[in-house]
């Protein structure tokens, strides 16, 4: 018997069989489905963040004042003193790296907003222009902070969409004036709406030059500076350069702290790699399942087709046959189910990912293989015993039953 | 052309020894026309499943065509039995999924004869059995003696030289199972032996030898003068 002639057998029991068939092509696609989905919600669940990450910026280096030891004592914390807060001129010196492109130092308060007879608390953060592109921010209207000296104040502000919104309504904004605690800050720009991002809601914002905050809030410390590295290969340049530079400024003393944005995202990364991999491996379980249901209904149909496989022993079939022929169907069976699966796990993968437009769901092409490789591994795993069963069949026996 | 040699054959019953054949010594030339008759329980039909090859005697010799099949793997029984035997039975066994036309065709697959080889025999086979309206039909669909002319037509398809029917009109009405004996009768007249088994004397009278069992053992070994 040739191929050709074995795979058009197999089909036609299968299809002689229909409602058996039907059920165990659905048992197989569901297993599979089931593996693309979940892999595709940890991978988009991956995604996202990754994607948050960027949003943050690309290539970021964060200098945040103080050190964070995790063995040993702080040298600081004998001697009584704490350590030094990072200012202006220290943030101007990280430019002096070649490996940095730009700089935004960061500082942060609140302060009561009124504008008319409208007020309310909000968050002010004290920056310079080139937040803008460090942080990739979009304006909706105006422009952004002037690029001035970061030494120097200016009674200018820019608005989150949302603090645009509740103190002015529909009014323009752009060239009002706003109150901000005891001074007065002309409005030049309105932030386009980003929604949240890592925690921090540039829709409710107000910014303002850092030297204004300054005044404002009546200190000279930066809560963090924002380096961005002229490029990805430069990030660990610009971490270990901007430590070096912050010693010199300090003193000879460590007191900050450097973390790169990718170390960060590399966790993120490997722990959500590992999620992804762990909640495919439980799809993978409900894959083995459908192998075991694929198992008993072939031996189900072994019992039920004695009289078929005596005949073809009659009929001059080896026991090799009969095996191939049963082999073929389990092949047939879990190649269809698993197609059928890839199909509805694509399918349900763009169902949740209209749901979640935010979540980019999309199954990793590995797991899909994954899934395929293993629904048809498990359908030829468990089809060995029932094809060995029926190709052992007595035909005698086979045959004297009517 | 089939030889038996002190051939017994021994059923295991619940640990204890059941014989079903004792010590069968035979010998059938080719084209021969066999009837084996008996009460039900003589052997006849383990006999029948014996030549078929669909059995193994627990002792003895069963030649072939001169050759010793018994020691034969699985692999050349099958292939013993697809080239030279040919089965009939008493309830068709016909694939219920398969037209008239895939059941006759199915030797010839396993045999991995190509598709327009087979076509063309089948054809030619459904033509000369009267059954070429009906090839498209399901078994269901056929009466039982178009079944059994189905179930002939596959048994003769491969040409085998014996031709193994056990009780071929058990299941079938007077008319009908005159009908198919004159059509396995045509067949000896071509060369094939035809070994028939059955509990109807009648029927096994046309034989042109008649074999009698009992309680395994071959009593009587007749042969029809008139007709042989």
């Amino acid at each position: 018997m040739n191929l050709t002639d074995t795979l058009l057998f197999a089909s036609g029991s299968l299809r002689g069989a229909r409602s058996r068939t039907l059920l165990m092509i659905l048992a197989m696609s569901i297993g599979v489905a089931a593996v693309v989905i979940l892999t595709a919600l940890g991978e988009g669940a991956r995604r996202y963040v990754v994607g948050q990450f960027s949003s943050l910026g690309s290539n970021l280096v964060i200098v945040l004042p103080g050190r964070s030891e995790t063995a040993g004592v702080n040298p600081g914390m004998l001697l009584g003193q704490t350590e030094r807060d990072i200012v202006l001129d220290d943030a101007q010196a990280l430019l002096r790296s070649t490996a940095v492109r730009r700089i935004a130092p960061l500082t942060i308060g609140t302060a009561l907003a009124s504008h008319g007879a409208r007020n309310r608390e909000v968050v002010v953060l004290g920056s310079t222009a080139d937040l803008l592109p460090i942080r990739h921010m979009e304006l909706a209207q105006g422009q952004f902070l002037p690029a001035i000296d970061m030494q120097s104040a200016s009674p200018v502000c820019v608005l989150g969409a949302k603090i645009k919104r509740e103190l002015f309504g529909s009014e323009a904004a752009v060239g009002a004036w706003l109150h901000l605690g005891d001074r007065r800050f002309r409005v030049i720009g309105v932030l386009a709406s980003q929604g949240e991002s890592m925690g921090m809601n540039t829709d409710d914002l107000v910014v303002v030059p850092v030297a204004s905050a300054h005044m404002l809030f009546n200190t000279q410390a930066l809560f963090r500076v924002l380096v961005e590295a002229k490029s990805r290969d430069l990030i660990a340049r610009a971490q270990k350069d901007a430590e070096d530079i912050m010693m010199q400024q300090h003193g000879g003393e460590r007191d900050v702290t450097v973390i790169t944005q990718d170390a960060v995202l590399a966790t993120f990364d490997r722990i959500l790699h590992a999620l992804t991999l762990a909640v495919g491996g439980i799809a993978a379980i409900s894959l083995s399942v459908a192998g075991v249901l694929i198992m008993n209904v072939m031996l189900i149909a072994v019992a039920q087709r004695t009289q078929e496989i005596g005949l073809l022993k009659a009929l001059g079939a080896p026991s090799s046959e009969i095996r191939r022929l049963f082999f073929a169907e389990a092949v047939l069976l879990s190649g269809i189910g698993s197609m059928a699966g890839l199909l509805l796990g694509e399918i349900g993968s763009a169902v949740i990912g209209q749901f979640y437009p935010a979540l980019p769901v999309s199954a990793p092409w590995w797991a899909v293989l994954a899934a395929f490789g293993t629904a048809l591994g498990t359908g030829i795993l468990f089809s060995v015993w029932p094809a060995r069963r029926a190709a052992q069949l007595d035909p005698v026996l086979a045959l004297a039953r009517r | 052309m089939i030889e038996f040699a002190d051939v017994s054959r021994i059923f295991m019953v619940g640990g204890q020894e059941v014989p079903a054949l004792r010590n069968i010594n035979l010998h059938l030339v080719a084209g021969e026309y066999v009837s084996i008759m008996g009460p039900s329980g003589s052997g006849k039909s383990t006999l029948l499943n014996l030549i078929g090859l669909l059995d193994r005697p627990s002792s003895g010799m069963y030649r072939l065509d001169g050759l010793d099949v018994t020691t034969l793997d699985d692999e050349h029984q099958a292939q013993v039995r697809r080239e030279k035997i040919g089965f009939v039975f008493q309830f068709f066994h016909l694939v219920p999924r398969l037209s008239a036309a895939m059941n006759i065709e199915l030797p010839l697959i396993l045999a991995g004869v190509p598709p327009q080889e087979r076509k063309e025999r089948v054809g030619q086979l459904l033509e000369s059995y009267g059954l070429a309206d009906r090839a498209g039909h399901r078994p269901d669909q056929l009466s039982g003696g178009q079944r059994q002319r189905v179930a002939i037509a596959r048994a003769t398809i491969m040409r085998p030289a014996v031709l193994l029917a056990d009780e071929p009109t058990g299941n079938l009405d007077q008319t009908t199972g005159k009908e198919v004996m004159s059509l396995l009768e045509q067949l000896v007249g071509q060369g094939v032996a035809l070994i028939l088994v059955t509990h109807d004397p009648a029927l096994g009278q046309r034989a042109a030898r008649q074999l009698q069992m009992v309680d395994g053992r071959i009593v009587s070994d007749t042969r029809n003068i008139s007709q042989a």
